[in-house]
């Protein structure tokens, strides 16, 4: 058993305004020098040794994003959060 | 003529879909998500809601339900698939429709009854309209900013696949004001707002809505 991380993130491209309004929040907290926030989604998977690089690519790319807005990387080994 | 109207779980307008189906002289068949069974039917309307709760990302998850094996196989036939709100997200990842719905710019839920313009009569939903004529429908998304990548945008434009536009600055920050598109064959359309809210002046802001029901039906018949 390993564990892998994929991260999903809003294309650069995309407006992601629900970072916005946590940006907005920041200021207004008082918080200095924060000039963007783009939010995104944090994934953790056990999986098994023999599950391959393509297949955990598929699962990213079919389920846990969606390519026409998200970009994401998979990181094995990432160690517990 | 017999019309699908799909539920999940989490689905709310499924009965609305219902309603307009049988007012506009179909017969209305209930479908449930994890079956793989279509009952015959002559159409697929795919309705509003929060199907599973709009967990991992609105329609993500009904996408990949059951059903959509026998959804996705039909549209490919040439059956007209209608996708409300919901219904329209989750059409969006099933791959049936380009591009996605995101979260509305300015991250208000909106709800209210506006102007669409309808921007082609060339598809199975909207034989019953004229091109530029106006309907009056409700809104009521969190997530309906309609997105694509600039190509597809163009491409939707170029081949008149745009088929409803918000009349005012779409409220939601879509893309082009762009409220409703279709596939490449006319046969599946999606948009956000909801017709099926709007079949009848007593419970709704007009009956314009009804005009796709019926001109769907027409559509099954000349097939």
């Amino acid at each position: 058993m390993a564990r892998v991380v994929v991260d999903v993130m809003p294309k650069p491209e995309i407006l992601d305004p629900q970072g916005q309004a946590v940006a907005g929040a920041l200021h207004r907290l008082g918080v200095a020098g924060v000039t963007e926030v783009r939010q995104g989604k944090h994934f953790e998977l056990e999986v098994d040794d023999a599950v391959d690089d393509d297949t955990l690519h598929r699962i990213a790319g079919s389920l846990l994003a969606n390519p026409v807005i998200e970009d994401w990387v998979v990181t094995r080994g990432a160690p517990a959060s | 003529m017999r019309i699908g109207v799909i539920t999940f779980p989490g689905t709310l307008d499924d009965v609305d879909a219902v309603r307009a189906v049988r007012l506009a002289g179909g017969e209305p068949v209930h479908l449930w998500h994890a079956d793989h069974d279509l009952r015959g039917v002559d159409a697929l309307i795919v309705p509003g809601g929060f199907s599973y709760g709009d967990y991992l990302r609105a329609g993500a998850i009904a996408a990949r339900a059951p059903i959509m094996d026998e959804v996705v196989a039909a549209a490919d036939r040439g059956m007209p698939v209608l996708g409300i709100c919901n219904g329209f997200q989750i059409l969006c990842e099933a791959g049936l429709l380009p591009g996605a719905l995101t979260r509305n710019a300015g991250l208000h839920f909106v709800c209210r009854d506006l102007r669409l313009r309808v921007e082609s009569t060339a598809t199975a939903w909207t034989g019953s309209f004229a091109v530029g004529q106006q309907i009056l429908v409700p809104l009521k998304s969190g997530e309906g900013r309609y997105v694509a990548d600039a190509a597809t945008l163009a491409q939707l434009e170029r081949d008149g696949r745009v088929v409803f536009r918000y009349v005012d600055a779409a409220p939601n920050g879509s893309m082009g004001d762009i409220a409703g598109v279709a596939s490449a064959n006319g046969r599946v359309v999606g948009l956000m707002p909801h017709p099926e809210h709007a079949i009848d002046s007593l419970t709704g802001p007009s009956a314009d809505g009804l005009g796709l029901f019926t001109a769907v039906l027409a559509a099954v018949a000349s097939a």
